[in-house]
């Protein structure tokens, strides 16, 4: 038909901000991040309500937890790299590896911190306080252990091809997702860790 | 030439579209269905159903207050069922009633093919129908929450509460919690992304503002409850002590994290609701909405206050006076909002041509509804008079005025709107005047006595009470009038399945409305517009008339005007603020997905609930075997001509 005169070229799904998934992807990070918020709100008002001392057997121990903090931070920079190899070259066994090797330090922070928590002495009924400490590196965990299963699939994905062509977002959320992870941890840290030793 | 050659491209664009689009036939379509009309009638039927539910044990309580001390229901019956009242109106008749209408409403009045996510969609209806389930699992076993909707401990501890009523309360919570976020999700980018050309926010309609405030809020709000409810069950079952004085916990804890949620959430429960006044009102005034802007801010402001409201919920739990303050005259200034709202709707009737259509007699009950809820809310925002009132009748006076008020009449309104265009058929005017006058005069006969009642002490969530009180008659004047209310919902359903099967043909627009969803035809295709319409104003269909500008805008048929986007399924994506098309979404068909990722949730919480690690472990696994198959790349085109019809 003749009637069809125009036409405009647009991109098909998009990528960033352009596309729907990241808005999504946005809106589960602000729906995750407000649980965390809570979660501190719980530990800190329960932390004011206290006759005694709060942690009431003292400041939990750094050792073990400062050597982990810089892991976790380290992987965010690994996944980035890789990310960044493969925009600009294209290069998917870079980025392989660079998922591999998140995948190993997000796995080591797991078990370090399963370590830390076992060398406590105390578990998640022994007070108030123990209950408000699980709770909240324990929802921090189980980001840790969501994150580890996303990478996993977008490394199996990476290995058997899937990423040829146009689909960077798939990567680029799942690289998002893992370093809010990692920027709550930060926070979490501050909250349960650092600010203890100065009370 | 020129009329037969562009009618002959309409019927096979058209066809073209409706194979493109068309879920498929049988118990796989069924299931795997993500149109969001088909997904949109089932939230609407599945929340009136719970509605039923819920007034059906409304009715069997009124029973028992009917005359002091009566012994129809047990005390133990009596806190299931006004647990289980509480819990359905809120969760699972409300908000979901709500949802149904965004979610049959929004694409079609955004000029858009479907939601952004038209799986989480899916997602969301399917979770919300087992998370109403797995509520109602324990009621058979009269093992039912019984709580109240508010849960507080220490009173729905493991000590003061054995047996499994509250573990079902609390993971049902958590469960159907995941219903609401994704869902809200799905409204946010909806709204952001997926609106036709030209649809800039200051076109949108007020439905649209006010459903998108809710989710927004609902997003911010849901997890505080999810929280809440995760360590109330860990109390109970794992025996720590978030809220167990004796371990160090705070019962005050619980809550605050509740109504940090709760607040928010009953304006998520009204605001759409609003929103469906705003909209449909003006349409029997004959004019726009007075005040837009206004009413489009004030819904915004309205949650952003109801943030910071949330201790009002407590001004008897001994809080700093300081506090209490603080909160009370929050709570004032929340009026002002509602009222802008409120003058909004009568300048809008005052200046204009009226139509006497049981929509509108819903809608103008509904206003006064609203100020009578409103002005009890005002006075309860008062520290000193909410001491003398909280846990009285008055109180649940207040929040049937607010809650059927602002919820029921405009959703009842908004049925008999809106019936024409999802069945293509007109509701009964003279059975819908009967439906009307009934609810309206059983609902005031139930709950303006209550104001006084608790005004003479009577308290709250207590299953009788003595003779010598004096309120017997108030309460006898209360349960009639509630089963007058429920002869009133019985007509209603009487219209829709009279008006199913014979009424009047609607055709595409029977209300002369102004918005893009009545430009389709009643009930909409599938693919809901055979080329993507351009918007040039707020009424797009009252333009000729109102002539506000020069544009008009363009809301043609395949050939005529506008893109098509036939070479999949694909709707186009548009810059958040202007909208301006700047992508091409692709949307997914049929998918048994969601089904199974709910599926798999079910088991996980049902798991949980009897404490079966296999079952948990099962559930967990399905799930992410679904989500791994759903998010799985698929390989498309990077970028695709759009052809613009000229």
């Amino acid at each position: 038909m003749t009637d069809r005169t125009a036409s405009e070229t647009l991109p098909v799904g998009g990528s960033g901000t352009v596309s729907t998934a990241w808005w999504g992807m946005a809106c589960l990070i602000a729906t995750e991040a407000i649980l965390f918020v809570y979660l501190i709100f719980s530990y800190v008002y329960l932390g004011s309500q206290q006759t005694g001392p709060w942690p009431p057997s003292g400041p939990p121990s750094l050792k073990l937890v400062i050597p982990n903090t810089v892991i976790l931070v380290a992987s965010s920079f690994v996944v980035a790299w890789g990310q960044s190899q493969f925009r600009q070259t294209g290069n998917s066994l870079r980025f392989a590896l660079a998922l591999a090797g998140t995948i190993i330090l997000g796995s080591a922070f797991i078990i370090i911190q399963a370590f830390e928590w076992a060398g406590k002495g105390i578990v998640l009924s022994t007070s108030a306080y123990s209950s408000a400490f699980f709770i909240l590196t324990g929802v921090h965990m189980a980001h840790v252990a969501v994150g580890l299963l996303i990478l996993t699939m977008l490394l199996v994905w990476t290995l058997m091809g899937r990423f040829r062509g146009v689909h960077h977002e798939h990567i680029a959320l799942g690289a998002l997702y893992w370093h809010f992870v990692d920027v709550v941890w930060i926070v979490v840290f501050i909250t349960a860790y650092v600010v203890p030793q100065f009370s | 030439m020129t009329t037969v050659q562009p009618n002959m491209e309409v019927t096979s664009t058209r066809q073209k579209l409706l194979d493109i689009w068309e879920t498929a036939p049988g118990l796989y379509g069924w299931l795997a269905t993500v149109d969001h009309k088909t997904i949109g009638i089932r939230y609407l039927c599945t929340a009136f159903f719970f509605l039923v539910i819920g007034g059906i044990e409304a009715l069997a309580m009124r029973v028992q207050l009917a005359q002091p001390d009566l012994k129809i229901l047990s005390p133990d019956a009596y806190n299931q069922l006004f647990s289980m009242h509480g819990t359905t109106m809120m969760f699972l008749y409300a908000l979901p009633m709500l949802s149904g209408f965004s979610n049959y409403l929004w694409p079609l009045m955004l000029g858009s093919r479907d939601m952004a996510f038209p799986r989480l969609n899916a997602l969301s209806y399917w979770v919300f129908l087992f998370a109403g389930i797995f509520l109602y699992i324990s009621f058979p076993l009269g093992q039912a929450p019984n709580g109240g909707w508010f849960a507080y401990v220490p009173n729905t501890s493991l000590e003061y509460d054995p047996g499994i009523n509250m573990d079902v309360f609390a993971l049902g919570l958590v469960f159907l919690g995941i219903s609401t976020v994704v869902g809200s999700a799905n409204f946010i980018v909806t709204l952001l992304r997926c609106r036709a050309p030209g649809m800039s926010v200051n076109r949108l309609p007020i439905l649209v503002w006010g459903t998108l405030t809710a989710s927004a809020a609902n997003l911010l709000a849901v997890p505080a409850v999810s929280l809440a409810c995760a360590m109330l069950w860990l109390d109970r079952r794992y025996g720590t002590h978030f809220f167990d004085v004796k371990g160090g916990g705070q019962p005050l804890l619980w809550q605050h994290l509740f109504w940090i949620f709760g607040h928010p959430w009953v304006y998520a429960l009204v605001l759409p609701a609003m929103g469906i006044v705003s909209d449909a009102l003006p349409v029997f005034c004959r004019r726009p909405l007075v005040g837009y802007t206004l009413v489009a801010i004030s819904t915004v402001a309205t949650m952003i206050l109801g943030f910071g409201v949330w201790v009002h919920h407590m001004f008897a739990t001994g809080l700093p006076v300081m506090s209490l303050s603080f909160f009370s005259a929050a709570s004032f200034i929340i009026a002002i909002p509602s009222a802008i709202a409120v003058f909004a709707w009568i300048a809008t009737i005052w200046t204009g041509k009226l139509q006497f259509t049981t929509p509108f007699l819903f809608f103008t009950g509904f206003i006064m509804l609203f100020v009578i809820g409103g002005v009890s809310g005002f006075m309860t925002a008062s520290v000193a008079l909410d001491w003398q009132l909280t846990d009285t009748y008055f109180i649940v006076a207040h929040l049937h005025y607010v809650l059927l008020g602002i919820n029921v009449f405009p959703v009842v309104g908004g049925l008999h709107f809106w019936f024409p265009k999802m069945s293509g058929r007109m509701m009964d005017e003279r059975l819908g005047k009967w439906t009307f006058w009934t609810m309206f005069i059983g609902f005031n006969a139930a709950f303006f006595p209550m104001h006084v009642t608790g005004l003479m002490g009577m308290p709250r969530r207590i299953y009788t009470y003595p003779a010598d009180m004096g309120v017997g008659w108030l309460n006898m004047l209360s349960t009639l009038g509630a089963f007058v209310f429920a002869v009133g919902v019985f007509l209603f359903l009487i219209n829709v399945a009279k008006s199913l099967k014979s009424g009047a043909p609607a055709g595409d627009n029977p209300w002369d409305a102004p918005t893009l969803e009545w430009a389709t035809t009643s009930p909409p295709p599938v693919y809901n517009f055979a080329t993507i319409p351009q918007v040039a104003s707020r009424y797009p269909l009252w333009e000729d008339r109102l002539k506000e500008t020069e544009e008009r805008s363009i809301i043609g048929d395949a050939v005529r005007d506008g893109m098509v986007l036939d070479k999949g399924k694909e709707t186009i994506g548009v810059t958040p603020l202007d909208a301006e098309p700047n992508v091409v979404l692709k949307m997914p068909g049929d998918s048994i997905l969601p089904f199974l990722l709910s599926v798999g949730m079910t088991g996980l919480f049902f798991g949980l609930l009897a404490q079966v690690i296999w079952l948990v472990a099962l559930g967990a696994v399905c799930e992410f075997g679904v989500l791994a198959l759903w998010l799985t790349p698929e390989p498309h085109a990077a970028l695709e001509e759009v052809e613009i019809h000229d």
